[in-house]
C-alpha cells in the first residue's frame, strides 16, 4: 500500500499560516470598526473642510470654515461655555463622587440598598431625567422656587433657565446629578481594592483618619481617579442631550455647548460643513484631556514593579 | 519596653464566642509565642492587643496601663502583618519613616533611625525601591524595619513568616530571634507552626478554640504536656498516643494494650486500677526492644542518614519511631517498640489530661 500525499492547494496552505489566519480572524472586527467608527469620523472631518449644505454636496474649501468659526462670536461663546461647563461640573462631580464613595465604603446598614440607589440617576435615560429637570426649573411651577418661597427665603420665583448665568448653573447642576453615580460607583470599586491592612498599619503608625486618607487612600486611588475623571471629562465635554432638552442652547446662546452648536448649525441650520468643523474642533481638547490623564496621573513608578533601577 | 498582661479576655463576633476567657502575663522583654491551629483565636487576640479589634470583656494592659479604650496609635506598639502591609506607593525609606514623619520627628533623626534599621536588616541598598521591586524576604525585612525604627514598647508579629518559602522561613526565624536578643523589646508572635514556636519563644501559649490549653517555656511543653492536645501539637513527628488500660494483677501497675502486650508505666504516673489511658511516647524516645515492648509491624522505613524513621502499625493504629542507630528493618518485619520510661507520658483517655506528678 502506498500513501499518496494529497497535493495541498494554495488556499489550504495559506490557512495553515498563522499570520494569514490571524489577519483573517481580525477581519470581522476590523470591518465593523472601519464601517461604523473610522468612516463616519473620516467623513465628518472631511465635511469640516467643505461647504456642504443639506441637499448639496460641498466643495473643498480648506480651512475656511475654521477661519470663520474662529471669528464667530457664538462659536467662541460656545467654546467658553463648554470649558466652563466641563470644568465646574467635573470638579464638583469628582468631589461629590469621592465623598459618596467614601461613605458607601463604610459599614452602613442596608449598604447594598444605598449602593443601588446611588446608581439610579445613571440608569434613568438622560432625556427622561432632563425632562424632569425641565419641570423642576420651570419658571412658574418650579418645586425649588415653591419650596424656597414657603420657607420665606425668596420673594419671587427664580427664573432658572431664563437668565444666562442661572441657566449655566442650572444645566451644570443637572449634569452633576446625572454624572455623580458613575464617578461614585467607579471610585467605590477602586476603594474596595485597597487592602484594609494598609489602614490598620497606618493606624498603628499613628495616622489620623485624615492622614490615612491623605497618605494611603488618595495615592492608591490615583490610577482609578485618572481613568474615571478622563471619562467624566469626555462625557461632560461632549454633552448634548441634557442641554438640548433643557435649553436648546439658550438663553442668548448662554448654554450652547460645542456639541449642541454643531448640531444646530448642521441640521436645523443646514450648514453641514460648518457643523462638522465645530465637531472636529472638539477633538484636540478631548485628546488633550486623555493625554493629561495618561501621562500625568496614570503611570506611577510603584505600579511598574519588578525592574531594578 | 513594657510588660503586657491579658486578663480574663473574651471576644464575641456577633453570636460567635471566639476568645473565651484568656489570661496571659508577658514579662518585660519576653518573647511570647501564641500558637495553635487555625481558628483558635490567636490572631484575634493579637489584634485585640494591637487595638484593631474591640475587647468584648476583660482587660489588656501594656506597661501597667489598661488600654481597652486607648486607640492603636497611642498604644506605642508596632506590628508586622502576615501580608506585610507595606504601602505600595512609598519607597522602602518612606515606608520605614512614615510613622516617624507622622510623629513629627526632626528630619535628621528620622534619617538616622532609618539608616540604622536598614543597616541592622541589610536593607541599605534597597532604600529607594518600591515594595513591588523586592523579593518576599526583603519585604519581610522592610516590614520588620518599619517596626523597629519606631522603638516601640511592644512588637506584635502576625504569622510574619507564613508567606515565605521553607528555606527563607528558617533563616528569618533565626534573624528575628537574633533581633530580639539585641533589642530586648517585648514581643508577641502569632504562628500556627509549632517549630517556630519552639525555636523562638521564651514562653509559648498553646491555644485551641478560644481557650489556652497550656502556657510555659518550650521545653516544659515538650517534656510535660498538660493534655493530649498539647502533646500532639508540640513536637515533630507528633507523639504516639496508644490506648491502654492500667492493670496491676497483684504486682506492679502496668499498661495493658489490646492484644495482650504490656509496658511498664512512665515514671511518676498517677493512676487508678482499671483506668483507660492513652500511653504517650514520642517517636524520638522509642527504641527497638528485644523480648519486651509493644509488638508492631513495620510499614515504611525512611532512613534520613542521621536516624531512621519507622512507620509501624500497632493494633491498627499508626505509630512512628525514630531510631538513632542504623537498622536493617524492612517493611513487613515485626519489631518490639520500647519507650524511654523517664520520658513517656500517660493521659486519661476520657479527659485527655496528663496523669503525672
Amino acid at each position: 500500500m502506498t500513501v499518496i500525499a494529497k497535493p495541498s492547494s494554495a488556499l489550504s496552505r495559506a490557512l495553515d499560516d498563522r499570520t494569514v489566519l490571524g489577519l483573517l480572524f481580525m477581519v470581522p472586527a476590523a470591518a465593523l470598526l472601519l464601517l461604523f467608527l473610522t468612516y463616519p469620523l473620516g467623513l465628518g472631518t472631511y465635511l469640516g473642510f467643505t461647504d456642504a449644505k443639506i441637499g448639496r454636496a460641498g466643495e473643498w474649501v480648506g480651512l475656511e470654515n475654521y477661519k470663520f468659526l474662529w471669528s464667530d462670536a457664538v462659536t467662541r461663546l460656545a467654546l467658553f461655555n463648554t470649558l466652563f461647563y466641563t470644568a465646574v461640573a467635573s470638579v464638583i462631580k469628582f468631589v461629590l463622587g469621592l465623598w459618596l464613595a467614601l461613605l458607601l465604603n463604610k459599614h452602613l446598614p442596608l449598604k447594598s440598598f444605598f449602593r443601588a440607589i446611588v446608581l439610579l440617576p445613571f440608569i434613568v435615560p438622560t432625556a427622561l431625567s432632563a425632562i424632569a429637570f425641565w419641570w423642576i426649573y420651570d419658571s412658574q411651577f418650579s418645586i425649588i422656587s415653591w419650596a424656597l418661597m414657603r420657607m420665606g427665603l425668596i420673594h419671587q420665583y427664580i427664573d432658572f433657565l431664563g437668565n444666562p448665568w442661572h441657566a449655566r448653573f442650572s444645566t451644570i447642576a443637572a449634569n452633576i446629578w446625572r454624572g455623580v453615580p458613575f464617578v461614585a460607583i467607579t471610585l467605590l470599586a477602586g476603594l474596595q481594592t485597597i487592602s484594609p491592612s494598609y489602614y490598620e498599619a497606618a493606624s498603628l503608625d499613628g495616622a489620623t483618619p485624615w492622614q490615612q486618607f491623605r497618605h494611603v487612600t488618595l495615592p492608591l486611588l490615583t490610577p482609578i481617579i485618572a481613568v474615571v475623571m478622563t471619562f467624566s471629562v469626555l462625557f461632560t465635554f461632549t454633552d448634548f442631550q441634557l442641554i438640548y432638552v433643557l435649553t436648546r442652547g439658550g438663553p442668548l446662546n448662554a448654554t450652547h455647548l460645542m456639541a449642541t452648536l454643531s448640531f444646530q448649525r448642521a441640521i436645523p441650520g443646514g450648514n453641514l460643513g460648518e457643523g462638522a468643523a465645530i465637531a472636529t474642533a472638539m477633538v484636540p481638547f478631548l485628546l488633550a484631556a486623555i493625554m493629561v490623564s495618561y501621562f500625568g496621573l496614570q503611570r506611577r513608578a510603584w505600579q511598574q514593579g519588578g525592574t531594578d533601577r | 519596653m513594657a510588660a503586657v498582661s491579658v486578663r480574663a479576655v473574651h471576644k464575641h463576633f456577633g453570636s460567635t464566642h471566639v476568645i473565651r476567657g484568656v489570661d496571659i502575663g508577658i514579662a518585660d522583654g519576653e518573647f511570647c509565642v501564641l500558637v495553635g491551629p487555625s481558628g483558635c483565636g490567636k490572631s484575634t487576640l493579637l489584634r485585640m492587643i494591637a487595638g484593631l479589634e474591640e475587647i468584648t470583656e476583660g482587660e489588656v494592659a501594656i506597661g501597667g496601663t489598661v488600654v481597652n479604650r486607648v486607640p492603636p496609635k497611642e498604644r506605642d506598639i508596632a506590628m508586622v502583618f502576615q501580608n506585610y502591609a507595606l504601602y505600595p506607593h512609598m519607597t522602602v525609606r518612606n515606608n520605614m519613616s512614615f510613622a516617624l514623619m507622622l510623629a513629627k520627628l526632626p528630619k535628621q533623626e528620622i534619617a538616622q533611625r532609618v539608616q540604622k534599621a536598614a543597616d541592622i536588616l541589610g536593607l541599605a541598598p534597597y532604600l529607594d525601591r518600591y515594595p513591588r521591586q523586592l523579593s518576599g524576604g526583603q519585604r519581610q525585612r522592610v516590614a520588620m524595619g518599619r517596626a523597629i525604627v519606631r522603638d516601640p514598647q511592644v512588637f506584635l508579629f502576625d504569622e510574619p513568616l507564613s508567606n515565605l518559602d521553607a528555606n527563607l522561613r528558617v533563616q528569618m526565624r533565626t534573624e528575628i530571634k537574633e533581633l530580639h536578643q539585641r533589642l530586648k523589646t517585648t514581643s508577641i508572635y502569632v504562628t500556627h507552626d509549632q517549630i517556630e514556636a519552639m525555636t523562638m519563644a521564651d514562653k509559648i501559649v498553646v491555644m485551641r478554640d478560644g481557650i489556652i490549653e497550656q502556657t510555659g517555656d518550650p521545653l516544659t511543653l515538650y517534656d510535660r504536656p498538660a493534655n493530649t492536645f498539647v502533646a500532639g501539637f508540640i513536637g515533630s513527628p507528633a507523639m504516639n498516643m496508644i490506648p491502654a488500660t492500667v492493670r496491676s494483677n497483684g504486682g506492679a501497675a502496668h499498661a495493658a494494650f489490646e492484644g495482650g502486650a504490656t509496658l511498664p508505666l512512665p515514671v511518676g504516673a498517677q493512676i487508678t486500677e482499671g483506668q483507660p489511658v492513652l500511653y504517650g511516647m514520642r517517636p524520638e524516645h522509642c527504641s527497638l526492644g528485644n523480648a519486651a515492648g509493644l509488638p508492631a509491624e513495620v510499614i515504611v522505613v525512611e532512613p534520613t542518614g542521621a536516624d531512621t524513621q519507622l512507620y509501624c502499625r500497632v493494633n491498627g493504629q499508626e505509630v512512628t519511631a525514630t531510631i538513632r542507630d542504623r537498622t536493617d528493618c524492612r517493611p513487613g518485619d515485626r519489631v518490639m517498640l520500647f519507650p524511654d520510661l523517664g520520658r513517656a507520658h500517660l493521659f486519661d483517655a476520657a479527659s485527655g489530661r496528663r496523669l503525672a506528678a
